[in-house]
């Protein structure tokens, strides 16, 4: 019965604990590919801790909107990370349709950061805005229509009945739709993670860049939160791909949370390397990668549909 | 039944007696509480029949031809009446501190009287020419409300735009009544329904489709909505979007419960959904001013309900009532919801427009300090409208996306091909929606002053935001409460699915369920939000909090001036390869010149092109073909009576021979 309820946990857990971890195997992986050291694993909880213990400062411009962006971005995230399942242990909670909720809920978060760099007036993060509202509204339909098709084919209308029973046998049966399906959930997922090739991380001029320029007036405790909330989306988005392509079955409900866990830093690796070997594209080349997601997924859906 | 005549009846009087007394606030009162008035008498007969599922009928023999004066409440017409008697009396309120001054005797009252009794009777009556005459005194009486301010140009442009529009529609309307009653006893709509076979059904529907598509604004009928919405005073744009084009949906309902539909209607209805859907959402993404942006996410809104009636269709032919339920419930919750949140939207816009003087976005921001209430309740609309959980504007998308993925699972292709269509549409629409909604509330009300008069801005009448207030209550209410309203709205479905409310009820169980765990993931949130803001408190209590200017990189002379504007906020998006071919944006330069360039300015515009390229070059060509009849228009009283007499005389051969 104990047991039981840590397992039900699980999924939620290892998220909240883990996926600061995820930025931190990012950054290492450029570094040993760049011929550094670079920071440690756990400098984003460092950086977390530390922040929380910072003071505020707000813009003069601003209203109860700016204060209420990080809070709000981080608890959408947190609860659709109730309905994530893991390995091959359901979901907190899990119901007919909860990929939709989920679906809605990642844009509640986004809504709220979006208005809440708009309340600071600020030029540099009116044009994050507008771009990461453009970006977005391009990968919508590519995530939607990829869990459509993965509706379509296993028959189940639920995340924790889409994932946990997926395994290597049902990837074999149809590794096309499976191909296609994760190729659009991969450009998704760099999309709405502000990754290399649509976004830079690392760069230094406010404007070129989207998604760190409309954070830039937040600081302290709220700053933290937006970074907490920023490596969830990661483990979030991320899960969706890995479970997906590596659902390892192994008959012991812990190890197969073992396996999703070294699958999700495999990603974060994967990412790293992606990040050292090309730079981000054109802005104007970035619409066309957006939209061969929902082309993907349509094709599989279409190919599911015959 | 009673109170359902009283109410109209009230309607009737409280109109005419609006124009006896002198001053102002009299002719309000008048108006404010015949309005209250008709909503308190009509409220319990609507809800009584939307619980019992109940059908009554009232009729009596009256001296105009065919047919008699009937009237019959059954759950179809108890659902449209819900939002007009809930609407109507906060509009009124609203309207009576909006432009207390502007309205002596100059009728708005009047008509806003003839709007409302107008809506009411049309839902009510069984008869097609009580139907037809309430039909004209509802389009009428909107006219002359849009065009209330009719010394500006672009105001008696808008009218007569509408004004096309609508006479348009109501010709077809009548053509399909004619049609559909050629061989009928006569034209009460019993007989009407029974009859309605003998007529080939595509006839029937493309003439319903017309008309009734051009009241709701279904593309490409849907261009006096950007034109007309932003002319009428503010709480009329909220009953017309709010209330009135939801007449043309429950028009087209109707005509269903009739005609014998062929197995390519539900295909037609998805597509025109889809295209509805997207388009008026991107136009609205486009827009400058902010109660254009409204109307045309109106647009939007009809698209999705025209989506979910084709998808309940669709579902009752295949056979599948559970895709049925789902996607007649989805659009019946939206046209619900929807008139809660685009009225409380146009009333806050209404709200900006009194306090600035001007809706043009470019001019605007900041207002959400000089007016916290009103941009706070902007934002709940503003939130449900993009379909965001927990708010009501989710549930109606969520339920059509849920029939969507039923229909994907059942291995029909006649049925998953266009419901995955739907969901590719919704998903997109959705998108596109938090993209207009963040540009409408961030530029708007976030930010600094763009201008002098948005400098000056001052919070709403407290009559104003009171109303707003109660609707953004209505949105989030209708959203905690939503598996609620499923059952009430369970007898409206049975009705078009021909089955009992019981049956409905339990078919939707699952649906319910499904309902009842989002509300969960909705009450998690809000604990989720509360313990974090707790949170943050903790951690601050012994910190400094300080405020200080908006991070500017360095730069010296930050100015208001340099914030990014309504237009560069969508730039990237309308012309960006992908939308730019749909949405031909229009961009007016003079650039710089010479060695020392004094003068340089750069506009851009995004007109209707079904407007612009269609509409009017179409009403053009039709207006130069008929400069010949004029020659029979010389303005001779006695040639008219002429040409009566012919007319007559011509009729008794017919009659005779």
């Amino acid at each position: 019965m104990e047991s039981g309820m840590i397992m039900t946990l699980m999924p939620v857990l290892l998220g909240m604990f883990l996926a600061p971890i995820l930025p931190g195997l990012v950054n290492r992986t450029k570094a040993v590919l760049a011929g550094r050291n670079g920071p440690p694993l756990l400098q984003l909880w460092f950086d977390i801790m530390k922040l929380l213990q910072k003071g505020a400062v707000y813009s003069r411009t601003a209203t109860w909107v700016v204060r209420a962006g990080p809070i709000v971005g981080l608890a959408a995230l947190l609860v659709a990370l109730d309905l994530l399942p893991f390995g091959s242990q359901s979901a907190l909670l899990s119901f007919n349709g909860d990929l939709i909720v989920f679906a809605y809920l990642l844009g509640l978060a986004r809504f709220f950061t979006v208005i809440a760099a708009m309340d600071t007036g600020s030029a540099f993060e009116g044009m994050g805005s507008s771009r990461e509202v453009f970006f977005s509204m391009l990968a919508e339909p590519g995530l939607i229509l990829s869990l459509a098709a993965l509706c379509r084919h296993s028959s189940a209308m639920s995340l924790s009945a889409l994932y946990p029973l997926h395994d290597f046998t049902q990837l074999l049966a149809a590794p096309h739709i499976f191909a296609l399906v994760a190729a659009a959930l991969f450009i998704v997922f760099l999309a709405e993670n502000a990754r290399v090739p649509v976004d830079d991380p690392n760069t230094h001029l406010e404007l070129t860049m989207i998604h760190e320029v409309m954070v830039l007036d937040h600081g302290g405790p709220d700053f933290a939160f937006i970074l907490y909330g920023a490596a969830l989306k990661f483990w979030i988005l991320g899960s969706l791909l890995t479970g997906l392509l590596l659902p390892f079955r192994t008959g012991s409900a812990v190890a197969d949370l073992l396996m999703a866990v070294l699958a999700q830093c495999g990603l974060a690796i994967a990412v790293g390397v992606v990040e050292s070997m090309m730079a981000r594209i054109r802005l104007l080349r970035v619409t066309q990668f957006l939209v061969a997601s929902s082309v993907f997924a349509a094709i599989a859906l279409g190919l599911l549909l015959r | 039944m009673t109170l359902l005549i009283a109410a109209a009846l009230i309607h009737a009087f409280a109109g005419i007696l609006s124009l006896i007394p002198r001053t102002e606030r009299r002719t309000a009162a008048v108006g404010v509480a015949g309005a209250v008035g008709a909503g308190l008498c009509g409220l319990p007969p609507v809800i009584a029949c939307l619980v019992n599922g109940s059908v009554e009928t009232f009729a009596r023999a009256w001296s105009v031809p065919y047919g008699s004066f009937s009237i019959t409440l059954d759950p179809l017409a108890a659902f449209f009446l819900l939002p007009l008697f809930l609407i109507g009396p906060l509009a009124s309120l609203y309207g009576a501190a909006y432009d207390m001054k502007k309205q002596g005797r100059d009728g708005t009252w009047f008509f806003l009287h003839g709007l409302l009794g107008g809506m009411a009777l049309t839902v009510l009556s069984s008869n097609t020419v009580l139907f037809m005459i309430s039909w004209e005194v509802m389009s009428v009486s909107a006219f002359f409300l849009v065009t209330r301010d009719h010394a500006r140009e672009t105001v008696r442009r808008a009218g007569r735009t509408y004004l096309i529009a609508t006479h348009v529609g109501a010709a077809f309307i009548l053509g399909f009544f004619l049609l559909a009653g050629r061989n009928a006893a006569s034209l009460d709509f019993a007989d009407l329904s029974a009859n309605a076979g003998s007529t080939p059904a595509w006839l029937l529907l493309l003439f319903a489709f017309l008309g009734f598509g051009a009241k709701a604004g279904i593309m490409p009928l849907h261009f006096w909505l950007p034109e007309a919405h932003p002319a009428a005073p503010s709480h009329v744009s909220a009953l017309m979007s709010g209330v009135m084009i939801k007449m043309g949906i429950y028009g087209i309902l109707r005509v269903l419960l009739w005609v014998p539909l062929p197995s390519w209607l539900p295909w037609i209805l998805i597509l025109f959904g889809v295209m509805t859907g997207v388009w008026g959402i991107l136009f609205a993404l486009a827009q400058r001013d902010l109660k254009r942006l409204l109307a045309y996410s109106s647009v939007e809104n009809i698209g999705i309900i025209t989506l979910g009636i084709g998808v309940g269709l669709l579902g009752r032919d295949l056979d599948l009532p559970l895709i049925a339920a789902a996607g007649f419930c989805g659009a019946l919750i939206h046209v619900l919801n929807h008139s809660l949140m685009k009225s409380l939207l146009f009333l806050a816009a209404g709200s900006v427009l009194h306090a600035t003087g001007t809706t043009n976005m470019d001019r605007l921001g900041g207002l959400a300090k000089k007016m916290p209430l009103s941009a706070s309740t902007f934002l709940v609309g503003s939130l449900s409208i993009c379909a965001l959980p927990p708010l009501c504007g989710f549930f109606g998308e969520f339920l059509l996306y849920l029939a969507g993925f039923h229909g994907l699972m059942t291995f029909l292709p006649q049925a998953a091909i266009p419901l995955s269509l739907a969901i590719g549409g919704l998903a997109l629409i959705g998108g596109l929606a938090a993209a207009s909604f963040t540009k409408a509330y961030g530029i708007v009300f976030l930010g600094q002053a763009r201008s002098p008069e948005a400098e000056h801005a001052h919070e709403a009448h407290p009559a104003m935001f009171s109303v707003m207030i109660i609707l953004a209550g209505g949105c989030v209410a209708s959203g905690l409460a939503a598996p609620l309203v499923l059952d009430f709205v369970s007898p409206v479905v049975a009705q078009l699915t021909s089955s009992h409310a019981g049956q409905v009820r339990i078919l939707m169980r699952p649906l319910q369920e499904t309902f009842w765990l989002t509300t969960l993931v909705g009450a998690h949130l809000l604990f989720a939000i509360a313990s974090l803001i707790f949170l943050r408190r903790l951690y601050l209590a012994r910190r400094s909090v300080k405020e200080t200017g908006t991070w500017d990189c360095g730069y010296a002379a930050p100015a208001a001036r340099m914030q990014y504007t309504a237009s560069s906020y969508a730039q990237p998006m309308i012309f960006s390869s992908l939308l730019r071919p749909w949405l031909r944006p229009r961009r007016r330069l003079a650039s710089p010149k010479g060695l020392l360039p004094s003068a340089a300015s750069m506009s851009t515009s995004v007109p209707d092109i079904i407007l612009e390229e269609a509409a009017e070059p179409f009403l053009r060509r039709v207006a130069d073909l008929l400069v010949p009849l004029r020659k029979f228009q010389q303005g001779q009283v006695q040639l008219y009576i002429f040409y009566i007499a012919l007319t007559l005389l011509a009729l008794l051969a017919w009659k005779a021979g």
